[in-house]
């Protein structure tokens, strides 16, 4: 008999108390997942981000928009190599519950500064050729079935009427972090039709992105953008895509850190329940941690013993919860609107994390069984009435 | 027949609420080698105290306890752990085998400390079943058995060893009358047979017939 069997054989002495413990484990390793999940997800517009790129926004608020005329006075800065911009022309695609990016851009520069949507010379030329045309990404055109000369047509919000726009090109991410999600077509389509409907609107952009051609200049940059519209109607903010990027997330901070935290306070809870288990476990076996003892068993080996068992439950909690996690997580993607979290998908670190935590726990909560038992005179484990 | 247990002044006592209980009072006592020894005295005499200061799982306040020459009160711990796997065997009154394993399995556990191969672990616990008849019953878990062949499969695990000497506090205590009487006829075969030095505790006379010297304790001392 090795002595791995004997702790398997102690694991699973109350088949009952460890299965719900495994459980316990194992639900708590897939809430910490997907909660990491959650938060990884929400930063991956941030992880995106590229360092050679600034955006440049109104400077009382995101939401008010800036003059179209600014594009040439922000190219003419020193430092900067290309300008593009988008707006938010959000609106109804099937139904309000569809939701996804949907932008009007500079169909000329777009693809030029966002290197990393892939679309191929074919595709750009004709989206850029005809002005009713739209682009999407790869996990839209699957989420919808869409092909090439599909029309999308869009029930307008914050652009009214009826919009109709034909698919010329389905761009694929560059790398996992990259939003395939994304619908982009003509600033230029939308600006002619708000020309004739609502001219007051005509001419605006939501804002400018403004590719550099050193980011370790984007601070001079960035203020030399804005020194140029000082005291005009539409002050400018300009700063990294990163911080821009970030100061959308300043919003929900709070329920990422709650998020965060909660997910430690899960595994803390967990280590509570084993640590019972295992104290329990131990009590009960006071005295035959005293025979062992009298047999001539050492204290490391009482300590192996103790933690193994420990060990045993934790880890294969631990795996039944990461194995649980990942199926749980690709029925989540399912289930969330594509457009809310672009990339779904349980990151290496997490099982990482959540591995650790599982060991942790099982090293943590054996800590007190084993002071109990290595302190206990034989003598006095022999008189102990569990 | 030399001694192979000396005992030397020993006394111990117990600490109650500041409290000192004297358990045993400067106890001398020789056993030889071979010997079947057997202490007797009413409850509270000490007669356990000693036995388990004889077997080195507990520490006396003061004397020395010699076995074999070895002087086992300056033992630390794990030394006294080492000590007692390859030099005493127990048995005990209420058997403390463990549940989940099986008699084979609960006879193999002290032979889990020592570098036996598993072909000759094997071996001696099979030789230990045969010696205690219960070869058929070796994959037993002890809640299938009586509670006389749980106490020989405790016997079996505490000669698989081949210990130099066999305590046994109170190896009857908790069995009927004709499962303590084929627990006292191993022993004496034990004893005669393979020539093991035997100290057992007992408050029973009938248990006590079968030992070759008895000694008396009361109140903590040896008469």
């Amino acid at each position: 008999m090795k002595i791995l069997k004997l702790i398997f054989k102690n694991a699973f002495r109350h088949k009952l108390r460890s299965f719900l413990t495994i459980l316990g484990i194992a639900i708590a390793v897939i809430a910490f997942g997907v909660l990491r999940t959650v938060v990884t997800a929400w930063y991956v517009g941030v992880e995106a981000t590229a360092a050679n790129r600034l955006v440049t926004r109104q400077a009382v608020s995101f939401i008010f928009p800036l003059p179209y005329t600014y594009r040439d006075k922000i190219q003419q800065v020193p430092g900067v190599s290309q300008v593009t911009f988008a707006s938010w022309f959000q609106g109804v695609y099937i139904d309000k519950n569809q939701f996804f990016a949907r932008f009007s851009c500079d169909a000329e520069t777009m693809f030029d500064v966002y290197p990393e949507f892939l679309l191929s010379k074919k595709e750009l030329e004709t989206f850029k050729r005809e002005q009713n045309s739209c682009v999407v990404g790869e996990d839209i055109a699957k989420q919808y079935k869409l092909k090439i000369g599909d029309v999308m047509p869009i029930e307008g919000d914050i652009y009214p009427g009826k919009w109709e726009f034909v698919i010329r090109g389905i761009y694929r991410p560059r790398d996992k972090t990259t939003d395939a999600t994304q619908m982009l077509f003509h600033w230029n389509y939308v600006n002619e039709r708000m020309k004739k409907e609502t001219p007051e609107r005509a001419g605006d952009v939501g804002w400018y992105i403004v590719k550099i051609k050193d980011p370790s200049k984007s601070g001079i940059i960035s203020k030399q953008i804005d020194d140029l519209f000082k005291n005009s109607n539409a002050e400018t903010k300009t700063e990294s895509e990163r911080a821009f990027a970030q100061s959308f997330l300043a919003s929900t901070s709070a329920i990422i850190t709650a998020m965060n935290i909660l997910s430690f306070v899960i595994i803390g809870i967990i280590l509570l329940v084993l640590g019972n288990t295992m104290i329990m476990s131990a009590r009960e076996r006071t005295r035959e941690y005293a025979v062992m003892k009298t047999i001539g068993f050492s204290g490391s080996h009482l300590i192996g013993l103790i933690m193994g068992e420990s060990l045993v439950i934790s880890i294969i909690g631990g795996a039944l919860g990461l194995t649980l996690t990942f199926p749980l997580i690709k029925g989540l993607e399912q289930v969330i609107p594509k457009g809310f979290f672009p990339v779904f998908e349980i990151e290496p670190i997490t099982i990482v994390l959540a591995a650790i935590a599982a060991l942790s726990i099982g090293v943590l909560s054996s800590l007190s069984p084993i002071q109990r038992a290595l302190k206990m005179k034989i003598v006095e484990g022999f008189r102990f009435v569990g | 027949m030399p001694a192979i247990i000396e005992v030397k002044n020993i006394s111990k006592s117990y600490t109650r609420d500041s409290f000192a209980i004297p358990v045993l009072n400067d106890i001398t006592l020789d056993i030889e080698e071979g010997e079947f020894f057997c202490l007797m005295g009413p409850s509270g005499s000490g007669k356990t105290t000693l036995l388990n200061l004889i077997a080195g799982i507990d520490k006396p306040t003061s004397g020395n306890i010699f076995i074999k020459d070895t002087d086992i009160t300056l033992l630390n711990e794990s030394s006294l752990a080492k000590w007692r796997a390859s030099n005493i065997g127990f048995v005990f009154q209420f058997y403390n085998l463990i549940p989940v394993l099986t008699a084979y399995e609960n006879i193999e556990l002290p032979l889990m400390l020592t570098h036996l191969s598993k072909a000759e672990k094997k071996q001696h616990v099979e030789a230990a079943l045969n010696v205690v008849g219960l070869t058929d019953r070796m994959f037993h878990y002890p809640k299938q058995l009586s509670g006389g062949q749980e106490q020989r499969v405790a016997i079996a695990r505490a000669i698989v060893t081949d210990p130099l000497i066999l305590v046994a506090d109170e190896p009857t205590g908790d069995l009927d009358k004709n499962s303590a009487a084929e627990i006292l006829i191993l022993l004496d075969r034990l004893n005669k047979e393979f020539k093991k030095t035997i100290l057992m505790v007992t408050h029973d006379p009938h248990a006590a017939e079968k030992a070759s010297k008895i000694r008396h304790l009361d109140k903590g001392d040896l008469i």
